[in-house]
């Protein structure tokens, strides 16, 4: 298991390097300059603080300093924010992403894989079809079409919640569901594929055979190997909760890391976007793996491999 | 062992979720059916929707409208913000000056004004601040704001190094000279702009010095010398600040916290301040705008504003260089039906780049919608039916707005004078660079006035302007311009002014298409705030009143 996880520590060096590569030619390579504005900016101005950041540099040795100073994690001064740094912002906003992306997760969990499972157990009965519908329709409305009906309807009618803002816990309640939603359908028809396949399999109808009940049935023998689709999903779908989250932290005004990712790229900050970039790189690859060690646990088959 | 808690455990966060939402319910409206917002008017919290975060509350880095409603509330200049005439100057740190004719001027400050930390405001601070503003190695995008000071340009294009010849002196605590380059009779309008306030030289020294671009002071030791000073800065959450113990004139500060919440997204914003937690609602979506309209929102406002929306045409252009086929596009817009059908917000239709309000100015007036005489022009220019009339290439800034405006006026222009134009948005930052390399043929442009006076607006038209963006020029415009820079009568200022104006609308490299109004929204317990052309408010004439239940 401990090389399985080295190895894999070990590929994610390349993979990295060639991320950063492609950031730092990309953004060099748009057209548009960090520092123009609306009123023309002089000249001499724009050189002084080429300068400064360091612009003026040959590019090889603005791409190895740049890469020098994020492998000692020193992130480089970013320029549409003078004297904020990446690390202030990363370390100010990711914590609210990732608290975002926990509280959908855990709703997405909470109503996918019930529904999903009786869905499974009740096929093609009302139980089956209602949740199944529903999820369609879950995974067919954006999260900007679902965010705004939400806080119309429980925010400013009903006004049960707030519909902005990160402050209190009922600040949490819309864009959590909001983000929830969507991936609870999608787990919803993952487990209910999954269980399908596992309740025809030999080992199921041995357990009913030997008068196992059928909640225990499903639930205790069937379930373990039947989520497993859901498993493998887990990991992408993490990463998509926490760095996806723009549009839902803009519709409900959340402090997170996907506005300041969207925003650096409009404002042609180059430290901000590659510091962004790689920390979501790196967060994306440690979900991958967490999500093998955990698929190996659950699937004996894996393990003697 | 694992699986068969899982049930209890869905069960449990199902519950928490149920109990939070049954939370939610108790907690989210106070006794009496309150809004958030009737509860901070109550503890005298102005809450402030403020469009986005600012890059900076630096007052000397910051070029952004919603830094600067910031960094007015935590630093003062010499002159502050009237409270309802931008005409008028406002005594800020300065009580009181006088000039020798307009080129000279000297400001007696007050002793009593304060840092936030209490330190004494002095001259000497406006000497560094000034010095700072002007240093090179700082990059202050809008030092040539300063160039008015008599070797201003010089020092901060690296020419003079040594800044004793620069125009400023301290010549004594509480006595500032300012030398300008030449007369400068509107000064005192000038020097409003946040890009004049003072720093707290020890703190700018303390976090890397006068020329460090990126110096810290702003988020971890904020000095300032305004009617607020900064309380608690989350990034992409609220700027809030709070009344100024050190204040000279603290009495008169009546709200105790200003929030300056930056949201960025306009039906964000929208629905918070529905949702009774915004005071000031920055801007209205525009499909709203009707709608409040419709329904008499007592919330909602559109007042004059110094600020036009219209197009560049770019006169190095082989095709546009004709000055009859610029004419025959402007004449060929149905300014009217613009306004009406897709800005719905009720906005003056411009015919002239400078609005109407500025005092003793009546600007020039273009032709209005004229089909006939725009056929006939182009006929004259040879493109009888827009025969053999090459298509346009159109840029815009990203924004659905924009995009309408464009959609309509590509209509009129192929139903008037039958000619074609293909739309081409860029994200902002390449919209700027390409408008500024001439690689359009029309652009969409827009101006907001600095202060209330023509040339606000008319100085950006002189050959070879960073602004100008068209490739137009002509020698008498810039005379004229230049000369009424220091022309000391006001009235023969305002008369030299007309003619350059004259000039530039018959020559026509832009294409005005409306004024921009003031459109936003505001709770009736704010009061003090007026229509004001610049949108420039002082703070500590604001004030909050509850509204008097008429149940309790």
């Amino acid at each position: 298991m401990l090389t399985f996880i080295l190895k894999r520590l070990a590929q994610a060096i390349p993979v990295l390097l060639a991320i950063y590569t492609i950031t730092f030619f990309m953004i060099r390579f748009s057209p548009g300059s960090p520092f123009s504005d609306e009123r023309k900016v002089a000249e001499h101005i724009i050189a002084a603080q080429s300068e400064y950041y360091g612009f003026n540099d040959p590019v090889p040795v603005q791409y190895l300093n740049t890469l020098l100073q994020h492998l000692q994690l020193n992130l480089p001064p970013i320029t549409s924010h003078p004297g904020l740094t990446a690390a202030d912002i990363i370390s100010e906003s990711f914590p609210v992403s990732l608290e975002l992306g926990i509280w959908a997760m855990l709703i997405a969990l909470t109503l996918g894989i019930p529904a999903g499972v009786l869905a499974a157990a009740r096929q093609n009965t009302t139980l089956d079809y209602a949740p199944m519908s529903l999820a369609m329709v879950g995974i067919c409305l954006p999260t900007f079409v679902i965010g705004p009906i939400l806080a119309l309807v429980f925010g400013i009618w009903l006004q049960w919640t707030s519909v902005s803002g990160w402050s209190t816990p009922t600040d949490r309640v819309l864009p959590s569901l909001t983000l929830g939603l969507f991936y609870a359908a999608y787990i919803a028809r993952l487990t209910r594929g999954g269980m399908l396949e596992i309740l025809s399999s030999d080992f199921v109808r041995t357990a009913r055979a030997k008068g196992a009940s059928e909640f225990r049935a499903v639930v205790v023998h069937a379930l373990r190997g039947g989520i497993l689709p859901v498993v493998s999903f887990l990991g992408p779908a993490l990463a998509g909760l926490v760095t996806g989250s723009f549009v839902v932290e803009s519709i409900f005004q959340i402090p997170g890391l996907g506005r300041h990712f969207v925003e650096a790229t409009f404002n042609k900050d180059q430290s901000l976007i590659l510091s962004t970039v790689l920390f979501y790189a790196g967060l994306i690859m440690l979900a991958n793996l967490s999500v093998d060690v955990v698929q190996v646990l659950l699937n004996p088959k894996l393990r003697h491999k | 062992m694992h699986q068969r808690r899982n049930p209890t455990l869905h069960l449990s966060v199902f519950t928490l979720l149920a109990a939070a939402l049954l939370l939610a319910t108790s907690c989210s409206r106070s006794p009496g059916g309150d809004s958030l917002r009737d509860q901070a008017t109550r503890d005298g919290i102005l809450l402030f929707g403020n469009s986005g975060e600012p890059p900076s509350i630096d007052p000397h880095l910051n070029t952004s409208v919603n830094g600067s409603r910031i960094t007015s509330a935590l630093v003062e200049g010499l002159i502050a913000y009237h409270p309802t005439d931008d005409n008028l100057p406002e005594p800020g740190v300065a009580e009181s000056w006088e000039n020798v004719d307009s080129t000279l001027w000297t400001f007696h400050l007050r002793k009593n004004a304060r840092w936030s930390n209490g330190d004494p405001v002095t001259a000497h601070d406006f000497v560094y601040s000034y010095r700072r503003m002007l240093t090179p190695e700082l990059g202050a995008k809008y030092a040539q704001l300063l160039y008015i000071i008599k070797n201003g340009r010089e020092y901060n294009t690296g020419k003079l190094k040594d800044f004793s010849q620069v125009g400023v002196k301290a010549l004594d605590d509480y006595t500032l000279q300012l030398t300008l380059a030449g007369p400068t009779p509107h000064l005192l309008n000038l020097i409003k702009h946040p890009t004049w306030y003072p720093v707290h030289a020890p703190t700018i020294e303390a976090y890397g010095g006068i020329g460090k671009p990126d110096s810290n002071w702003t988020r971890e030791n904020f000095v300032g010398n305004g009617p607020y000073q900064l309380k608690t800065w989350i990034i992409n959450k609220s700027i809030e600040v709070e009344r100024n113990p050190y204040y000279w004139d603290a009495d008169k500060v009546s709200i105790k916290e200003i929030h300056f919440l930056p949201i960025d997204d306009i039906s964000t914003e929208d629905q918070v301040f529905n949702s009774g937690r915004l005071h000031y609602q920055n801007t209205v979506p525009s499909d709203m705008i009707p709608i409040y309209v419709k329904e008499n929102d007592p919330y909602f406002r559109s007042e004059p504003w110094i600020a036009t929306y219209y197009y560049s045409l770019n006169v190095t252009d082989p095709v546009l260089a004709d000055k009859r086929v610029r004419q025959a596009l402007s004449l060929a817009i149905n300014r009217r039906a613009i306004v009406k059908r897709v800005m719905k917000g009720g906005q003056d239709i411009a015919l002239s780049l400078t609005p109407d309000g500025i005092k003793g100015y009546q600007p020039p007036k273009l032709e209005r919608f004229n089909p006939n005489k725009a056929r006939q022009l182009l006929a004259e220019a040879g493109y009888p039916n827009g025969e053999g009339f090459p298509t346009l290439k159109f840029i815009f800034n990203t924004s659905e707005q924009h995009k309408q405006v464009a959609e309509a006026i590509q209509q009129m222009w192929l139903n008037v004078l039958g000619i074609k134009i293909s739309l081409e948005n860029q994200v902002w930052k390449s919209f700027i660079e390409t408008r500024n390399n001439l690689d359009f043929q029309v652009a969409r442009n827009g101006w907001i006035g600095d202060y209330v006076f023509p040339d606000t607006f008319l100085s950006m038209y002189r050959t070879g302007d960073g602004n100008n963006n068209t490739g137009w020029g002509d020698p008498r415009y810039d005379q004229l311009i230049t000369d009424s820079i220091t022309e000391p009568d006001s009235a023969k200022r305002l008369e030299m002014l007309h003619e350059a104006e004259t000039i530039l609308l018959e020559a026509q490299p832009i294409i005005p298409l409306f004024h921009y109004n003031r459109i936003y929204r505001i709770d009736p317990a704010v009061k003090g705030w007026y229509p004001k052309l610049t949108d420039n408010r002082n703070y500590k004439y604001i004030s909050l009143e509850p509204k008097r239940s008429a149940e309790r």
